[in-house]
């Protein structure tokens, strides 16, 4: 387990966890690269071929690099990512970075949103379940938490879908706003929430929200599942704990043993699970966005792929790991902040 | 033998009994012993002899669907039922608890100082950060724990220095009563000395009566007032500590304290067997298949706990009541002759 | 023999919902490897079959009559469908399980027994591997595979095994460290048994407990990836076999004309499968690790106590 370690040595092991970042995102970085250069063809007749002339398609290539030798493919591709430029799609030749200003706002709000979510009904079911073991209650939970983590993203939105189309028709249940929100609302921070907020409009604001709440609480109810069965186990394991035995001897009441021994205690690894959730999240974003054709990344990222678009799709996927990459590794820097017991 | 008034607990006939599948687990069946103020009684016996469920059961810390019966009255009262807000009351105001390994008693999260005000406040709501410090500080300096340490985290101290940390915590309120259950088995043999003292000080400074559970035999005569010896869930002999270890009267004691190791030991010694089986213990005397003394009355008949000359209580059949033993009881039992000499074979 | 007793041995004495998931998740996984299996005759039709005796079938025709669930925009039984897609999931399923824990336990071995260089790269690889979100992974792979071998069973299983390799490759790598370093293998040298022994032996022990609880879950896990990509058109083409989220992804265009039972049954199915798979995997877990075990103490009478 744990052992002591002298002061001082949090801000080594941040460092420590920090440089890590670097070999770790080089090898997706590489991964990325050489699984999208070992595909057959060339990327560019694959997706734009038949639609433009030779001539037109070999400017193509020489314009993506794809006619210099792979290893100066790989050494732009790197410096490239380091001055924070994933290149540009194939099929309408836009700057991966542009796609991202324009549609990852979309995404944010999604994902966070839903996180928000998520948090808000998973821990309290979670440490519900976890304080009532085997009790009705902790069957229910349990089984919700199951069944909403079984159930694909795309298979809980189109039940909302069919859900709302029935029973509160007229429910908007794609897109992010109405067109004329989209177009009344002036463009400033490209995250139409906030624009909207910005500008003051209420009717825009109620708009969104309305457009955000069904693929919110889809993706959401995915992660609320993980949420609950993680801060169960936690609780379970720490309301058995020697130092939750230890404050009930001391008299501590019931309920503040629960909530200050256990609870607490069991929030410390749910923060690191949170952190680990953003792969999911990320994920199940791509999937909700098809579904409820909500305008972000990840629906960008899926009409490239059936475009065939391999600059595009190695493009956002990359920006993609190393975003997981980068929380994943904070999230350890914040563990360590939060628990006085610095391990490792 | 009789509950005095100054008693400060006394205890009646305690029966912890454990639901298991193969049927009902007796930890402790029937125990009896008196504790005054300030006295420190030492329990001993080897491991799963139901000194821990004893500890445990008197301050109510026993798993859920633990059968619990008997009389315990506390300072003249009888205790409250096991699960009431009154017993929970009494837990760290007037009952505490010393645990065995010091390394995960203490809440990794909390700092000392919110261990202390937790405590107190426990039991007495609404008193002010500065009082709890004030309270927390003696006590930590009996415990010769530096008063510029009271910010710190638990994984900041050794494991010494938590075991004192958990003492002062438990002494914080001064109970009246404490419950030690092996507070040095996990520690080093310097650390345990300094802990040792630190409890056997403990009346001077504190006035606090203790039950010091331990297998350690040197312990109990370095600081134990009286001791209690514990086998299968029962207790078979208690009295005056150097009584005891001068002439100990009941043959597991006899054998408990041969096994000792010592400086002067020249050839080691065992008792042959191991601890029964607690949910099907043997009939009559629970010691009698490893007892080198056991008679006929010993298999059939349970022992009449008797006061002998030395002042202990003792459960055996050795010291009679003649009466009470049937005619041919004294006989040796033959059962352990051969036992003894497959042992030998 | 004995193996089996003990790892019986958990179930019979765990009591309760552990157990009830369990058997549960038992039953319900049994039913998808009845139909997987007995596809040709449970099901009525093909899963790419248009017509039968001659008749074509129609299309989005509501459930009854001759076809169970009705049938969908590219005039295929639901029903049908539904069936032949527990056959491809399952298939995609062991073969991806069985694949990643092959590969995890063969570089775990050697990466743990081996150390230094050799075993740090291999860590960050597979941390890396780890750290990249699995879907993304999957569709990476899908994207290429489908490609250059053609989407169908055998890419997606690829695509999946890469993604839950590292798992087993962590469990399997730390159990042979502390084999390597645990006092058992340090006397059993001492007495002259080679380490290879030692090492299958004790990781036999070690790993035996986690990897049944590991591999039902990535199976639950894989199955949701799978249906994943094939919602996003990366998984098995409609004519090469059913598969759940294409259907699925069809099924989101009806629902907007109110056809709703184009979808409904298929992501019920996979549901459910996730379902049972996440309940053995979770039931096995409460039954093999001993902090989620409860022992749980029986109820006393007071009659009984007094002889």
């Amino acid at each position: 387990m744990s052992t002591a370690t002298a002061p001082g040595s949090l801000p080594r092991y941040i460092v420590q966890r920090l440089l890590l970042i670097i070999p770790m995102v080089w090898f997706i970085l590489t991964l990325v690269f050489l699984l999208m250069r070992v595909a057959p063809g060339d990327p560019v007749s694959a997706s734009v071929g038949g639609r433009l002339p030779e001539a037109a398609l070999d400017q193509r290539r020489e314009a993506l690099g794809l006619n210099d030798p792979l290893i100066q493919q790989y050494w732009d591709y790197l410096s490239g990512v380091l001055t924070l430029d994933f290149g540009n799609t194939i099929t309408d030749n836009t700057p991966i970075t542009q796609i991202v200003k324009e549609n990852g706002g979309a995404t944010l709000t999604l994902t966070i949103s839903a996180m928000l979510l998520a948090l808000v009904v998973g821990l309290p079911l979670g440490l519900i379940a976890g304080r009532y073991r085997d009790t009705p209650a902790d069957g229910g939970i349990r089984i919700f938490g199951i069944v909403t983590y079984a159930a694909p993203v795309f298979y809980t939105g189109l039940l909302v879908q069919l859900l709302f189309l029935n029973v509160f028709s007229g429910w908007p249940l794609l897109g992010q706003s109405t067109p004329i929100t989209e177009f009344t609302v002036e463009t400033r921070t490209h995250i139409l929430l906030l624009d909207a907020i910005i500008a003051g409009d209420g009717d825009a604001v109620i708009d969104v929200l309305k457009h955000l709440m069904l693929p919110a609480v889809t993706l959401g109810l995915l992660i609320c599942g993980i949420f609950i069965r993680l801060t169960r186990v936690n609780v379970l394991q720490t309301l058995q704990a020697d130092y939750v035995e230890a404050a009930r001897a001391r008299g501590i009441p019931e309920r503040r043993v629960v909530r200050s021994h256990a609870f607490r205690n069991a929030m410390v690894p749910v923060v690191t699970i949170i952190g680990l959730q953003v792969a999911l999240l990320l994920s199940g974003a791509v999937l909700t966005e098809k579904t409820f054709a909500w305008p972000g990344l990840g629906n960008q990222l899926i009409t490239y792929i059936d475009q065939r678009d391999y600059a595009a799709v190695q493009g956002i996927i990359t920006l993609f790991a190393v975003v997981v990459v980068l929380i994943s590794i904070l999230i350890d820097i914040v563990i360590a902040l939060i628990d006085p017991r610095v391990r490792y | 033998m009789s509950t005095t008034g100054q008693d400060v607990l006394s205890v009646r006939d305690l029966r912890v009994w454990y639901g298991t599948e193969r049927g009902a687990a007796r930890a402790v069946d029937g125990v009896s012993f008196d504790l005054r103020p300030g006295e420190i009684l030492g329990l001993v016996g080897e491991s799963g002899c139901g000194k821990t469920t004893l500890g445990r059961g008197l301050l109510g810390l026993l798993p859920r669907g633990a059968f619990v019966d008997g009389d315990v009255t506390f300072k003249g009262k009888p205790m409250p039922a096991v699960a009431s807000k009154e017993y929970r009351a009494l837990r760290g105001a007037e009952l505490g608890m010393i645990f065995q390994e010091p390394m995960t008693r203490l809440n990794p999260l909390m700092r000392i100082s919110e261990h202390f005000e937790e405590t107190v406040r426990a039991h007495h709501p609404g008193v002010s950060r500065e009082r709890v410090r004030h309270a927390a500080l003696e006590v930590l300096r009996v415990m010769g724990i530096p008063p510029t340490r009271y910010r710190s985290y638990p994984h900041e101290f050794s494991g010494g220095m938590r075991q004192r940390l958990t003492i002062a915590l438990a002494l914080v309120l001064r109970p009246a009563f404490i419950v030690a259950d092996e507070p040095t088995t996990a520690l080093d043999v310097l650390v345990e000395a300094q802990i040792i003292k630190i409890l056997a000080d403990l009346r001077r400074e504190f006035d606090t009566s203790l039950l010091l559970i331990t297998h350690n035999l040197g312990i109990v005569s370095e600081a134990c007032d009286r001791v209690a010896v514990m086998y299968a869930g029962r207790i078979v002999e208690i009295g005056d500590a150097r009584q005891v270890f001068r002439s100990p009267q009941h043959p597991y004691t006899q054998e408990l304290l041969r096994s000792t190791i010592s400086l002067s030991t020249t050839g080691l010694s065992f008792i042959p067997g191991s601890p029964p089986d607690l949910v099907d213990p043997p009939a009559g005397c629970r010691f009698h298949p490893r007892c080198p003394h056991a008679m006929r009355v010993c298999a059939t008949q349970a022992p009449v706990p008797l006061e002998v000359a030395g002042g202990q209580r003792v459960e055996c059949w050795l010291h009679g009541p003649e009466s009470q033993v049937p005619p041919g009881g004294g006989e040796p039992l033959h059962v352990r002759e051969e036992l003894s000499v497959a042992d030998e074979a | 023999m004995a193996v089996m007793r003990r790892v019986l041995a958990p179930f019979r004495e765990t009591v309760g919902f552990s157990r009830w998931m369990l058997l549960a998740g038992i039953v319900i996984v049994a039913f998808f490897v009845v139909l997987a299996v007995g596809a040709e005759w449970i099901a009525p039709y093909g899963y790419a079959q248009k017509s039968a005796d001659g008749v074509d079938f129609p299309k989005l025709a509501e459930p009854g009559g001759d076809h169970l669930l009705g049938t969908d925009r590219l005039f295929f039984d639901v029903w049908s469908r539904v069936v032949w897609g527990a056959r491809t999931a399952l298939e995609v399923i062991v073969l991806a399980v069985a694949g990643s824990m092959i590969l995890g336990l063969a570089l775990g071995l050697v990466s743990g027994y081996v150390g230094g260089w050799f075993d740090r790269i291999l860590v960050l690889v597979m941390d890396a591997l780890y750290a990249f979100p699995p879907l993304l992974l999957a569709i990476v792979f899908g994207f290429l595979l489908a490609d250059k071998i053609g989407a169908g069973v055998v890419s997606a299983a690829l695509s999946l095994t890469v993604v839950y390799l590292p798992q087993y490759f962590r469990v399997v790598r730390n159990s042979t460290i502390s084999a390597r370093e645990s006092t058992y293998v340090e006397a059993a040298r001492a007495l002259g048994a080679p380490g290879r022994t030692v090492i299958t032996r004790y990781l036999f022990g070690n790993v035996i407990h986690s990897v049944p609880v590991i591999g039902t879950l990535n199976a639950a896990d894989a199955l949701g990836t799978l249906a994943a990509l094939g919602f996003l058109g990366l998984g098995i083409q409609p004519t090469d076999g059913a598969d759940w989220g294409f259907d699925l992804s069809r099924a989101l265009d009806d629902a907007s004309s109110g056809i709703w039972w184009t979808g409904v049954f298929s992501g019920a199915a996979i549901v459910l499968l996730i379902t049972g798979l996440t309940l053995v995997g979770e039931g096995l877990n409460e039954t093999i690790n001993p902090v989620l075990r409860k022992k749980r103490l029986q109820k006393i009478r007071r009659e009984e106590t007094i002889r």
